[in-house]
């Protein structure tokens, strides 16, 4: 496991290599779980803190393979199970019903 | 007691197993107090939605050449914020 | 689909194209997000106007809002003094909606220059100077800019003298940074609306300087 004593996401220091430069425009998808997650604090639910927390615990292995994004609504999802604003059983009823209606994100947009 | 701007002040080295703000490669560290930037709620009980203290947090600056010894420019210097229960007062 | 306006357009503001997983084949987790949003608004935790809203709100916030402060301080020197006393305070008082936000600006002088890092996570001073780019949130950038700054300047090609002062700034609680470069020579005549041009974005993160620097 990730070392106690020197988390995977505590990096200043570590070698790493030159800084690519390369960057990118936010899609729609990644603007709104922006605003989900300030939304989502303004409403009590959780903090900054709680967000971070859960990406932390989320491990080096989805920094590294997921898109910031990706890492977010995870989070997101994890503070607002734990805040009681929705249930596991209710998030996955929802998630096949959003499949169900297209292959596309803006396919399925209700 | 809120430690005054100038006051060297030393990082303290334990690593409870949460989240935390106090970066490794400060633990253990000296530095001096820059500004005293007063009380904000502990992120170590924020995070949790645990009812949280408001802690003193003030922002250190360390020599580059003492956090590092093989530091290009010794002299530049880092600053960062630490809570005051992150300073270890029985340091010399 | 009335919120979808963004997808018809194929540039975004800059120019660039918007990440293409905007048209690929739908992924687990853009259907969660879906899910979400719709969960919060059927429990009337929020509606999709205020999710518009706040994505408008972040829209708007961009490095010129950073510039306009940089050029005030560069032509107003008790807007300057109070930038640095309070950066919060006098990027309101500029008509920025900048939230809860703490600002500390950090002066750019002859014999000193600041950087801007987060290492812990990837703060940066969003709600003044718009979301982050990609490379401040890189494992390159924050692992290196605490360890070996002046190579990363080297990188973004800022080669500072050995007599500057190079003071790093990792935002590790609750502040977040801006740094205030320093006015570029032979820029007396500017007014501040001509001075605010010459800010870049990476001018404010410390990995740039002012254009005619």
């Amino acid at each position: 496991m990730d070392d106690p004593e020197h988390r995977w996401h505590d990096m200043g220091g570590d070698a790493a290599g030159p800084v690519p430069m390369d960057g990118h425009d936010f899609a729609i998808w990644e603007k709104r779980v922006d605003a989900l997650v300030i939304l989502g604090q303004q409403r009590g639910h959780f903090t900054v803190d709680g967000l971070r927390r859960a990406l932390e615990d989320m491990g080096e292995a989805a920094f590294n393979e997921m898109t910031y994004y990706e890492r977010w609504v995870a989070s997101l999802n994890q503070n607002l199970i734990e805040a009681g604003v929705y249930s596991l059983e209710e998030l996955g009823a929802k998630m096949e019903e959003v499949k169900a209606r297209g292959d596309t994100y803006g396919a399925v947009q209700s | 007691m809120t430690l005054p701007v100038g006051a060297s002040v030393r990082i303290k080295t334990m690593s409870p197993l949460g989240h935390i703000r106090t970066p490794k490669y400060l633990r253990g560290k000296t530095g001096v107090v820059e500004r005293v930037l007063g009380p904000f709620n502990n992120p170590e009980q924020l995070a949790y939605m645990v009812p949280a203290t408001p802690r003193t947090l003030y922002r250190v600056r360390f020599e580059m050449g003492h956090i590092w010894p093989d530091a290009e420019a010794p002299q530049d210097t880092l600053d960062a914020e630490i809570y005051e229960h992150w300073i270890d007062q029985d340091a010399p | 689909m009335p919120h979808d306006h963004h997808d018809h357009d194929h540039l975004s503001p800059s120019g660039h194209p918007y990440r293409k997983d905007n048209d690929g084949a739908l992924s687990y987790w853009q259907t969660m997000e879906v899910a979400i949003r719709e969960l919060m608004v059927e429990k009337g935790e929020l509606t999709p106007a205020q999710i518009q809203a706040q994505i408008d709100a972040m829209d708007a916030r961009s490095p010129a809002n950073g510039a306009a402060v940089v050029a005030r301080a560069w032509t107003d020197p008790e807007f300057k003094a109070r930038l640095l006393a309070n950066g919060s305070d006098a990027a309101r008082e500029m008509g920025f909606d900048i939230g809860p936000m703490h600002l500390v600006a950090v002066e750019n002088t002859e014999d000193t220059h600041n950087l801007i890092v987060c290492t812990l996570c990837s703060c940066y001073p969003r709600n003044l100077l718009g979301l982050p780019p990609d490379w401040y949130k890189t494992r390159e950038y924050r692992s290196r800019a605490v360890r070996e700054p002046r190579a990363v300047l080297r990188e973004f090609g800022v080669d500072l003298p050995a007599d500057v002062t190079l003071r790093v700034h990792d935002s590790t609680a609750d502040m977040r940074y801006i740094v205030l470069p320093a006015r570029p020579a032979g820029t007396e005549n500017l007014d501040a609306t001509a001075l605010a041009k010459l800010v870049t974005r990476d001018s404010m993160i410390g990995t740039g300087l002012p254009k005619g620097a």
